[in-house]
């Protein structure tokens, strides 16, 4: 004989039980902060008002600090990241190709890359994480390859694409012609080791370590962003510093 | 000081910005421990900081919110505008109203009564001083957890624009040693509201007035 449960009515509001009208608060909050889709409701607003917000903030002319040489990170201890499995090892055959909306589109060799302007900097790395680092660059500045390949107005993004596992990330055009934003074929003094992306990296003052793509294969000056390997899986775009 | 005495205890825009504080500072605390999860330490990488206690230890997880370090980025920069713009929307009604002079610590003139209240807690003095709204020792802990929540956005903004804020990054000591001062505030305002909260429980009266503004002293 099946029992009666005692279970009190609970109170009614409109016909709606209490329970559902917290639920469906719950509902309506929910699309509006969901952590695992941050770039949706109320958390994507924000992110977009932060990105114009850091946009706004950002001032070409201001330079990061070098730090003195007595911080640099010991060798070994700078952090080595990259998505592939393995080291990624660039191809014997190697070259640098430069794109987009550009009026010379080109291949470069290493020694292409060499013979242009040279530029270095003693930099503090701020990663995503929260911890920092400090190392030494050269390279080729950006907005030295920009001029190089006579890059269009029209630009207002630059892509930045890798081997290592088709690794990306596209940036605004004033963060990557920033006068600390290089292509660094140089660490400390000395050629890029692999695990830093050799043999071309993008380094920059200007922004968090996941915008720096390591094991560089093109460079593509473009009308539109083109988001990133963990911009699309919810980081922030921007990412200033 | 008589436009002050004639006012309740707790004026409405007092008590709007302290309970839309609760939840911005819990979101704060909770998306900034799942942040600090990523790198639980607090050197530079490969140079631990040696003097924090909990290095490499990740805060526990009942205490975070945001699942992972993009999510809990999203909370902790979208709520912190908010938190920001309630704080100043708290001080700049203190300074307009004038209510800063009765929840402000003054050293001239309350460094004797929060002394005397405390070796009264301390039980080393029979009797409290004789209090208006509050006592010295309210005021001071009052007046620290404004400066606490000031440094707490200080030592944020050096963590979101270590770059571009060069000056203020110089100013906190480097951007590790912001990071440090970050996550040494949110303890020190964890153990504030922790006292608060006791206090509360013990003046049960505070609470009510919290929450209706209560009643004029000559009504």
């Amino acid at each position: 004989m099946p029992r009666r449960l005692l279970v009190p009515r609970p109170p009614r509001l409109l016909g709606a039980t209490r329970r559902d009208l917290l639920l469906g608060a719950a509902a309506l909050c929910l699309p509006a902060c969901d952590s695992a889709r941050p770039r949706a409701g109320f958390l994507g607003a924000m992110e977009r008002f932060n990105a114009r917000l850091e946009a706004a903030l950002f001032d070409e002319d201001q330079l990061a600090p070098e730090p003195p040489a007595e911080e640099l990170t010991p060798p070994g201890a700078y952090p080595q990241y990259f998505i592939s499995e393995m080291v990624p090892v660039a191809p014997a055959n190697w070259t640098l190709r430069v794109g987009g909306l550009v009026t010379r589109p080109v291949l470069l060799t290493l020694e292409d890359l060499q013979r242009l302007p040279r530029s270095g900097y003693r930099l503090r790395h701020h990663c995503v994480e929260g911890w920092s680092a400090v190392a030494s660059w050269h390279g080729v500045r950006v907005r030295d390859l920009a001029q190089a390949v006579g890059a269009s107005p029209d630009a207002r993004f630059v892509e930045f694409r890798s081997f290592d596992s088709g690794y990306w990330s596209s940036w605004d055009r004033p963060s990557a012609l920033h006068a600390q934003t290089l292509l660094a074929y140089g660490m400390n003094g000395a050629p890029l080791p692999p695990e830093h992306g050799a043999p071309l990296r993008l380094y920059a003052a200007v922004k968090l370590g996941y915008k720096m793509v390591k094991y560089l294969t093109e460079v593509n000056f473009l009308p539109e962003p083109t988001g990133g390997y963990w911009e699309d899986q919810g980081y922030e775009w921007y990412a200033g510093v | 000081m008589s436009a002050p005495d004639s006012r309740r205890p707790q004026p409405w825009p007092i008590r709007v910005a302290h309970w839309v504080n609760v939840p911005l500072l819990v979101i704060m605390a909770m998306s900034g421990l799942q942040i600090l999860v990523a790198y639980p330490m607090l050197g530079p990488q490969g140079r631990p900081a040696d003097w924090y206690p909990l290095q490499g230890v990740p805060p526990p997880e009942w205490a975070r919110l945001g699942d992972w370090l993009a999510g809990a980025r999203h909370w902790h920069f979208a709520f912190a505008s908010l938190l920001v713009l309630n704080g100043a929307v708290y001080v700049l009604y203190l300074a307009l109203s004038g209510e800063w002079r009765r929840r402000l610590f003054l050293p001239r003139r309350d460094a004797r009564d929060a002394a005397r209240t405390l070796a009264f807690y301390l039980r080393l003095r029979k009797h409290p001083p004789s209090q208006g709204l509050y006592n010295g020792l309210q005021r001071l802990a009052y007046t620290g957890a404004l400066v606490l929540g000031l440094l707490a956005v200080l030592s944020g903004l050096v963590l979101y624009k270590p770059v571009q804020l060069g000056a203020l990054t110089a100013a906190l000591g480097g951007y590790d040693t912001a990071r440090a001062l970050h996550l040494g505030v949110l303890a020190c305002l964890a153990l504030f509201t922790l006292g608060h909260v006791v206090m509360v429980l013990l003046h049960p009266r505070s609470l009510a007035e919290m929450v209706t503004g209560g009643r004029k002293p000559d009504a």
